[in-house]
């Protein structure tokens, strides 16, 4: 789950990680109060309006303007307020801003721009802490070209973010006096924010070491562990509808895990390596998957039926292929639910269904004797098949 | 022989009360697996009936009792996320030598510090952890199923199978058995990104058991466990693996921040997975319909 650049900023307030000062604002008339108040608490004119967006490379889009004045700062909000940027990582339909963050504007004279960031690391299986020189910029071209420019530490949990690990980046980046031991004392305080706060990701780019050698945080990307939202139900707050497809969100809440996708084959499919093969294999026979769609280990009858509505708002659905391999799934809970979706409905595309695994007999049992126009495949490839080639039909 | 388990694999289930739990214990009974005990907090001293098999096991409040009481040398964990990391601490600190966690959901952070536990083990009594997220781990020719596979689908036989997921390792195993071909033991090591086994951990197993021939190896885009397989094969593997990664036309997730992608350094991806296996001399199938027969073709 990713949270916004300034409820970012907000938990590391919490944590006492430097920041600068700044307010969120939803109209351009909440953009000119905010400056109004940054300027009285700073005495500085600039501020810096920016759209709040789940991704990075706002910058080069558009996404981050300075602004002289509180006038000046609403202008810029009325601007960016409604518009789509389209960056590196929103992919190529661009995000609509409807939130910004106003924040006081800094001397960036004589300051260096460095990178920060904190993971959980597949491969070490532990917290990997990532830091460069070479901030601000395209850090991904960096790592690519330069790596011996990419510094990293692996933080052992037994000992979290010791000194040595901090200062082993630290000298790494060049810093010296209150910026060595400013870092030092910021890297202790975001391992323990990760931890804390059920972090999978934190990055900031830029960190900024300013002219008098203070470290401060210029920007925040926060990713919190889905896992952990048991124990974090502050984030029900955090969340931003506007950031995620509507359906997406509905299976979410039914406990689905479901993505859209651009084709016209609806997947119902239990296990996410399954799924995302039968999708592999829908490609394989010249069919568009119109979605992935894993129902989960222990899927009831209710959420099957869900899964099909959700299926079914997808207007491009020329057919729906069901592919259960039941193991704590049990196939006859599936077909309660193709069966109690079908008549509900009234499905008006094929669909095929293929059951294998617990309780199969019952299963293929329900579906024959429903009545409905629900296709039984043999296989995995032969449903696939028959899909592809009733979609195109259609 | 077999990997893993086996005739002596005597199991404790951690959440034998709880529905999931309760019903897959009472189908691994079913099975065959020697069930010897439950452990649920505040339990103790009841008895767990199953519904079908209606076998009697004593249920115990901490893995410990459970292990000097009955024996147990395995924990099946079902125990829900929010206590799931502390139960397999519990059966570690218990010198349980083997733990399957089926759980799904754990989050990564307690993970890390289970995996930090099982490092930090030295001696010749170590705790192996499978999972978690996992479907569990199966041998036929010994009636040992200990996890959520469908045990039916499985027969005895000389072929093994690694899997970071679930329904496709239950795919591969239809599909060998529909060939006539029975596995030696079939092994789940789920999807989570910080797990207990891996799959070089199970392939050395594999090697040095006589009573596997070949392998299926199912790996899934994301992490670098398939490349790191890879290279174990080249250097160490004697016997026939057949491949699929699942994944190959996922597109690309929405994404934040830069830090997975200068960590990852270009690998991860479907592409570069299939193409370091078969590198190793792995035979990939071209669909995942196709597992068991790439198999097949492989053996003399």
């Amino acid at each position: 789950m990713n949270i916004h650049e300034y409820q970012g900023k907000q938990i590391f307030a919490r944590y006492g990680v430097p920041i600068p000062k700044g307010i969120p604002a939803f109209s351009p008339q909440e953009a000119k109060a905010a400056a109004e108040k940054l300027i009285a608490e700073t005495g500085n004119e600039v501020v810096v309006v920016k759209a709040q967006i789940h991704a990075g490379g706002r910058g080069k889009a558009g996404g981050v303007k300075v602004a002289k004045g509180a006038s000046a700062a609403e202008e810029r909000a009325k601007a960016m307020l409604g518009t789509t940027l389209v960056t590196k990582q929103t992919g190529p339909d661009g995000k609509k801003v409807h939130r910004l963050y106003i924040e006081q504007g800094l001397n960036l004279e004589g300051a260096r721009e460095l990178y920060f960031s904190m993971l959980v690391d597949r491969e070490t299986r532990r917290i990997t802490a990532i830091a460069s020189a070479a901030g601000g910029m395209d850090i991904e071209e960096v790592a690519e070209k330069e790596p011996e420019k990419i510094l990293r530490v692996v933080i052992d949990p037994a000992v979290g973010f010791a000194g040595h690990y901090a200062r082993q980046l630290a000298f790494g980046l060049g810093l010296k006096g209150t910026a060595m031991s400013d870092f030092v004392g910021l890297c202790a305080k975001l391992y323990e924010l990760f931890l804390k706060e059920d972090c999978s990701m934190l990055e900031i780019n830029p960190l900024l070491i300013s002219a008098d050698n203070r470290v401060i945080a210029l920007d925040s990307k926060i990713n919190f562990d889905e896992n952990a939202s048991f124990r974090h139900p502050e984030w029900d707050g955090l969340r931003d509808a506007n950031e995620e497809e509507p359906t997406e969100t509905e299976a979410k809440e039914a406990g689905l895990s479901y993505v859209k996708l651009d084709g016209n084959i609806g997947c119902l499919v239990n296990g996410a390596g399954l799924a995302m093969s039968t999708m592999d294999i829908i490609q394989h026979y010249g069919g568009e998957p119109a979605n992935f769609l894993d129902v989960g280990g222990g899927a009831t009858k209710d959420q099957v039926t869900k899964a099909f509505r959700i299926i079914l708002t997808d207007p491009n659905v020329k057919g729906i292929f069901v592919n259960i391999f039941g193991g704590i799934m049990k196939c006859d809970t599936i077909a309660e639910g193709v069966v109690a979706a079908a008549r509900e409905l009234g499905l008006k595309v094929p669909v095929v269904v293929r059951l294998e695994g617990t309780n199969v007999e019952k299963g293929r049992e329900i579906l024959s004797n429903s009545g409905l126009a629900v296709m039984p495949a043999a296989n995995m490839a032969a449903g696939a098949q028959k899909i592809v080639e009733l979609a195109k039909k259609g | 022989m077999s990997i893993l388990v086996g005739k002596d694999t005597k199991v404790l289930f951690q959440g034998i009360t709880g529905s999931a739990g309760g019903f897959h214990a009472d189908q691994c009974i079913a099975y065959g697996t020697s069930v010897v005990a439950g452990v649920t907090p505040g339990r103790g001293g009841q008895t767990w009936t199953g519904a079908t098999s209606k076998k009697d096991v004593p249920v115990y409040d901490t893995v410990r009792d459970a292990v000097e009481q009955t024996g147990a040398n395995t924990s099946c964990v079902f125990v829900p996320p929010p206590a799931a990391a502390d139960s397999i601490l519990e059966a570690i600190d218990a010198g349980v030598e083997l733990v399957i966690a089926i759980t799904e959901g754990i989050p990564v952070s307690d993970m890390l510090r289970v995996r930090r536990v099982l490092d930090a083990q030295t001696g010749p009594k170590r705790t192996r952890l499978i999972g978690p997220n996992c479907p569990g781990v199966i041998t036929p020719g010994a009636g040992c199923k200990i996890g959520i596979m469908p045990g039916h689908i499985h027969r005895p036989g000389r072929i093994g199978v690694v899997s970071r997921s679930g329904t496709l390792t239950y795919e591969a195993v239809f599909q060998l058995t529909s060939l006539g071909l029975g596995q030696s033991t079939a092994v789940g090591i789920g999807g989570d990104p910080i797990n207990g086994t891996d799959f070089v951990d199970v392939l050395e197993l594999f090697n040095a058991d006589p009573e596997t021939d070949g392998v299926i190896m199912i790996g899934e885009i994301g992490g670098t466990a398939e490349e790191r397989a890879a290279e174990y094969i080249k250097k160490h593997f004697k016997k026939p693996v057949a491949g699929f990664i699942a994944g190959t036309t996922a597109p690309p997730g929405k994404r934040m921040g830069h830090a997975g992608a200068i960590i990852s350094g270009g690998k991860g991806t479907a592409a570069a997975k299939i193409a370091a296996l078969t590198e190793a001399g792995v035979k990939m199938a071209p669909t995942p319909t196709h597992m068991g027969e790439t198999l097949k073709s492989l053996l003399k």
